[in-house]
């Protein structure tokens, strides 16, 4: 069995009298590609917030690679080598394509070793037309790329994704499935999804939030044919 | 990148020199002087504001205190050299501390806004407050807001009884304005200053990226503290007395002003705009008939209002319209024709 590398314990998320995260047990092995779904206030997006460091827990643990990183911060924790994708595009609009990537690898290499990597990168994702484009101007899926760009030029060992295939049209999703594929070769991946169809698509592992708390977690096909998933999930329609 | 680092260097040094040779030509070197002092106060704030994007409402605060510094240094050690350097680190200490105050405590703009309002305020009022003989630093008196007179001025390092003055104190200012134009370029093509411009576009990106972005700004607030210092420094050292008026509100308006105007994001917009303003308010301030404030005022707003990036993105974009475009466009239709003519014949 593959090493843990991410795992929490007893993660506690309280705003106010609303517990947005109850009590979460998660394990992530090396190289795992795994989704967390579930319906709207679940809890997905804020399991995701408290692990990158975004926000801070009530309670629990947080673990990286053996590393307790409970309460550090978003800056801290992506320099271990975490990549991380919000939910809308986060990206500098008034750069251009290669500026914001170069921005990404320099923070883990040398001037000169970085525009090698941007370059390489660029290729990569086939974004050589655009690459001097001001970000600003580009269209959704191509942003979305672009950011997978950012993410992807750290060459980190673990990636987490909110929503990546949100608002974006059917060849851009699978295009960003081949790259999401290609980092799952060297590194594990949590994707934060509403897409069924794209889960279908990607997914092996699955967990589902459920008013807080970790629902169920097992393979993407028993998932989907669970009748109590089915039920908070895809509505009651049998 | 250090091919265009030197490339950056020679066309600073021609520019200077050009400058420097013309300008007298048209105004008096003494004019002249506080111009290019506004200048690099202009260029202070638009440095962090347009490249770090830390709208600081007290870059005045910086210039008070670095113009201070140098004149109670100069009264204790009554050679200039030294009461320099302590004028620029002062004010860059001083905002180290403020900025990890406001960047480590996670504030927002709006509330960096206020910080830096107030401590300008708080800065302005003690030094009015400082009239009485107990205010003392050293042998140098505070003297309220009367202000201090009579320091040391601008000597040759090393030899107190040879002052620089008239147009050769406005030779050290022009040149003193070139070197910092040129590190603040250099600084810009740095890693430090490409990621401090990732800042100002985007600062969760950034930390996501892994960069600790309170301590990157700090430093980029502290560096314009440090200019602005200066500033402060030559301006003491031209108007021979420092007031609390340095320290006004009004002050830290006209500075924004500037950059406004001048055009953000930019290095030459701040300077131009200080350099601009100021000589149409020392124009103004010869006649009676209207306000100067006033016409400050509407120049802000008709800016706002009908070019809202300022004179120098204007005319840069108005560069590129006239001559930028058009040839390479030229290119790709002759490309284009060829190509046609070929797949016809």
């Amino acid at each position: 069995m593959a090493e843990i590398i991410l795992e929490t314990q007893g993660l506690t998320m309280r705003f106010g009298g609303v517990v947005a995260s109850d009590n979460v047990d998660f394990k992530l092995r090396e190289k795992e590609l795994r989704c967390l779904i579930g319906p709207n206030g679940a809890g997905k997006s804020t399991f995701f917030k408290c692990v990158t460091g975004l926000q801070t827990p009530t309670e629990g643990e947080i673990y990286m690679q053996g590393v307790e990183t409970t309460r550090w911060m978003p800056h801290q924790i992506a320099s271990l080598g975490v990549g991380i994708k919000t939910q809308t595009p986060n990206v500098m609009d008034s750069l251009s394509v290669f500026e914001n990537i170069w921005l990404a690898a320099r923070r883990f290499h040398a001037p000169q070793q970085a525009n090698r990597k941007t370059q390489e990168i660029i290729e990569r994702l086939a974004l050589g037309s655009i690459a001097r484009d001001d970000l600003g101007q580009l269209a959704h899926g191509e942003r979305q790329r672009v950011e997978l760009g950012l993410v992807a030029v750290g060459d980190p060992w673990l990636v987490l994704l909110d929503e990546p295939a949100a608002g974006m049209s059917a060849e851009d999703v699978e295009r960003m499935t081949e790259i999401i594929h290609e980092l799952n070769k060297t590194a594990a991946i949590i994707i934060v999804e509403h897409d069924m169809q794209f889960i279908r698509s990607i997914a092996e592992m699955v967990t589902v939030f459920h008013q807080g708390k970790v629902l169920m977690e097992d393979h993407v096909d028993r998932v989907m044919s669970d009748p109590t998933v089915r039920n908070v999930y895809l509505g009651k329609k049998n | 990148m250090p091919r265009s680092l030197s490339k950056d260097a020679i066309t600073t040094i021609l520019v200077t020199a050009i400058l420097i040779w013309v300008m007298p030509l048209l105004t008096s070197t003494y004019t002249l002087t506080v111009l290019i002092v506004y200048g690099m106060l202009g260029l202070s704030l638009g440095l962090i504001w347009g490249f770090g994007g830390i709208l600081c409402f007290g870059q005045a605060a910086f210039f008070g205190l670095g113009a201070y510094t140098y004149a109670i240094a100069a009264i204790n050690i009554g050679e200039s050299t030294v009461p320099m350097v302590l004028a620029v680190l002062v004010p860059a200490v001083f905002a180290a501390l403020l900025g990890a105050m406001m960047f480590y405590g996670r504030l927002n703009d709006v509330y960096l806004g206020v910080i830096t309002l107030v401590v300008t305020l708080i800065l302005f009022k003690f030094i009015n407050s400082t009239a009485g003989p107990q205010y003392m630093i050293g042998n140098a008196r505070l003297g309220g807001f009367n202000g201090i007179p009579g320091f040391q001025t601008l000597n040759i390092p090393g030899h107190p009884d040879d002052y620089i003055w008239g147009d050769s104190y406005f030779y050290v200012c022009a040149v003193l304005l070139g070197v910092v134009f040129f590190l603040v370029s250099a600084l810009l093509r740095s890693s430090f200053g490409r990621i401090a411009v990732g800042i100002r576009e985007n600062e969760t990106r950034m930390s996501l990226m892994g960069y600790d972005v309170r301590a990157r700004k700090t430093v980029l607030f502290a560096a314009g503290a440090a200019i602005a210092g200066l500033a402060g420094a030559l301006f003491a050292n031209w108007a021979e007395i420092v007031t609390p008026s340095l320290f006004s509100l009004g002050q830290s308006a006209e500075i924004i002003i500037w950059c406004i105007v001048g055009g953000l994001g930019t290095r030459l917009g701040p300077i131009l705009g200080a350099a601009g303003l100021a000589y149409l308010k020392f124009l103004l301030g010869q006649q009676t008939l209207i306000d100067n404030t006033l016409i400050t005022g509407l120049i802000l707003v008709l800016f706002v209002l009908f070019l809202p990036k300022g004179i120098v993105p204007a005319l840069a974009s108005l560069w590129k319209v006239s001559f930028g475009r058009r040839p390479k466009e030229r290119i790709h239709l002759q490309r284009r024709m060829k190509s046609r003519g070929r797949i016809n014949g």
